[in-house]
């Protein structure tokens, strides 16, 4: 699906990422986990294209980021950004429905299609009911999970998650990791996201690519990595396991 | 739920009844004025015209009176779409297509062609060309904004642009205000007019026309991709739009219809911001619809304040921009406070 080769990510003087060779595949769960700063989010707005590497490159499908003509691009990837700020007062559905824009900007009215496409989406994310919310009124997980309803509205093999579980109740994190680990065994999509709750991530990810900092870094499948001592040197804090009935909780040992 | 039909039915009818509205607001400005036209001539007058025998009363009242309503229009569209344009480039609602100094470019041509004592066509060539050269000094100074090094490296951040324009509007108002105090006595009263913003002087031109025609068809095609820019520069570029492309057609496109109307009419305020925020609370922030009524809604808005302009302390004929604003300011504020004290 997706492939960097001898990715190098750097920001100023400090380098971020030195030659990361990884690919993730269709049915993959990656989670990114990394130090604040670490680069993860440069990471993901590379592979998504909106940043350009500094060494190396991205492929995706076989085809450089660069080559794809950004229309079919989107057709293939969404990307979830950290942070949103709404300057002007849209609709949550209209928000959905400009996310169904790949797919025809020929047409100036979207169709039934798209409208049907929106709504179940914002159904997915329980959002429903705050269609015809304007956005800037809602709460900061409202409006992650109206961003993340977007993200499923637009349909793509490749989801790149900058932190979605950022500003949601503890409830509405459960349940988007698991629409996430779902969308990856049922729908064969590739999820790529950043994640700082250890235990979140550990319960949808299949992988993890571990940023070490000062470019180092470390890829596998999550039973490889998400190991206490490994994670301990990556976020720079001795990091325990405890067994609870059959998931592995992480925590951060008392110094 | 029938999700498609609604929304796009009444998208339709606000355009057409705004277009409706501008069409009511050009009769009306025909048929009024210092001598009353009554509506029963103005077929033969609008026939004789058309003809191109322009002798009888009726028919040399509409000619005068029609030329300049439609020289407000045209500039009250611009200015209004100018303004859509400006707001969804800077993602700012409080932007208007003077922020970036471009009237003030015009007004330093304009101001200096009336200073020499040129004649008036050559103080539009200089008003235009002050406009047109503050837009390509802005472009040249904030090229990074407007482009960037990578195609897709947006950033969304207008912040150079805007400060740049700001800078350098302020350097116009200060040659602007050194004129004005070197400027003898005799010239002073036309530059302030000029400066106010005037229609008494404008007349039927297709230039103006065609800059509008262009920029509607443009908004047309890219009013969907408008949308997505305006929500969120960094999605627009994930959902496929070439956001440096676009700011860039923006930008030129709100410059030109700047530029021309300036050109017409010199700086009438309020019209480029008012409008489109007037329409953005009326119909939403959909630009499909807002960027068609806002044209429509500023240019019905400029004919009636140009109306009054030349009726309400006739035979004086006040400049249109005062209008403008006192009539702008006061209908925004009582829309702004009833939003506020309305639940959303």
């Amino acid at each position: 699906m997706i492939e960097a080769a001898a990715l190098t990510l750097r920001a100023g003087q400090r380098t971020l990422v030195e030659k990361l060779s990884w690919r993730a595949a269709a049915g993959e769960c990656w989670c990114v986990i990394g130090r604040n700063g670490a680069g993860k989010s440069t990471l993901l707005r590379t592979l998504a294209g909106v940043r350009a590497a500094d060494g190396g490159g991205v492929t995706l499908a076989g085809r450089a980021l660069a080559a794809w003509p950004l229309p079919a691009l989107a057709r293939e990837r969404a990307f979830l950004a950290q942070a949103r700020s709404d300057a002007f007062a849209y609709r949550v559905i209209d928000t959905v429905l400009m996310a169904r824009h790949p797919y025809h900007a020929d047409r100036y009215w979207e169709g039934s299609d798209d409208h049907l496409a929106a709504q179940d989406a914002l159904r997915a994310l329980d959002v429903l009911e705050l269609a015809q919310r304007d956005v800037r009124s809602l709460s900061g997980g409202e409006r992650q999970r109206v961003a993340i309803a977007a993200l499923l509205a637009q349909d793509t093999p490749l989801l790149l998650l900058d932190e979605p579980a950022n500003a949601l109740d503890l409830a509405h994190q459960v349940s988007v990791m698991r629409l996430l680990a779902r969308l990856c065994r049922e729908r064969r999509k590739a999820v790529v996201m950043v994640c700082h709750d250890l235990n979140l991530a550990h319960g949808v990810a299949t992988h993890a690519l571990l940023l070490m900092g000062e470019g180092a870094w470390q890829a596998g499948a999550v039973d490889e990595v998400m190991r206490p001592a490994i994670l301990g040197r990556c976020l720079g804090h001795p990091i325990d396991t405890v067994a609870h009935g059959t998931r592995t909780i992480f925590i951060a040992t008392e110094s | 739920m029938k999700p498609s039909a609604g929304p796009r039915v009444r998208h339709r009818a606000i355009i057409l009844t705004m277009a409706a509205v501008a069409l009511c607001a050009l009769l009306f400005s025909s048929l009024v004025g210092s001598v009353n036209l009554p509506l029963g001539e103005l077929p033969s007058a609008l026939a004789d015209i058309i003809l191109g025998k322009v002798s009888g009363m009726s028919a040399t009242l509409l000619d005068l009176r029609l030329g300049r309503a439609c020289a407000a229009f045209v500039t009250g569209a611009a200015l209004a779409l100018a303004g859509v344009m400006m707001q969804a480039l800077l993602r700012n609602p409080l932007a208007d297509p003077y922020v970036l100094g471009l009237s003030s470019g015009a007004a330093v041509g304009a101001l200096a062609a009336l200073l020499a004592g040129a004649a008036l066509w050559v103080v539009d060539l200089g008003a235009l060309g002050g406009a047109i050269g503050i837009s390509l000094l802005l472009y040249l100074l904030a090229r990074r904004d407007l482009g960037g090094k990578l195609r897709r490296d947006v950033a969304g951040d207008s912040g150079t642009l805007l400060l740049t324009g700001v800078i350098l509007a302020s350097a116009c108002m200060a040659l602007v205000t050194l004129m004005l105090s070197v400027a003898p006595e005799s010239r002073l009263r036309g530059m302030v007019f000029w400066m106010i913003g005037d229609l008494s002087g404008a007349s039927w031109r297709p230039l103006p026309w065609i800059a509008l025609a262009g920029a509607l068809l443009f908004a047309w095609r890219r009013a969907r991709a408008l949308n997505v820019m305006a929500l969120h520069a960094d999605a627009a570029a994930t959902l496929g739009v070439d956001v440096a492309a676009l700011r860039r057609s923006l930008f030129i496109c709100s410059g030109l219809l700047t530029a021309s109307a300036v050109s017409t009419a010199g700086s009438i305020g309020f019209v480029g911001l008012i409008v489109p925020h007037a329409c953005r609370y009326a119909f939403g922030p959909d630009h499909r619809v807002l960027l068609p009524v806002s044209a429509l809604a500023g240019g019905a808005f400029l004919v009636l304040a140009d109306t009054l302009a030349r009726t309400v302390l006739a035979p004086q004929q006040l400049p249109v921009g005062v209008l403008t604003s006192l009539v702008g300011v006061p209908v925004f504020l009582f829309q702004l406070h009833q939003l506020r004290v309305r639940p959303a």
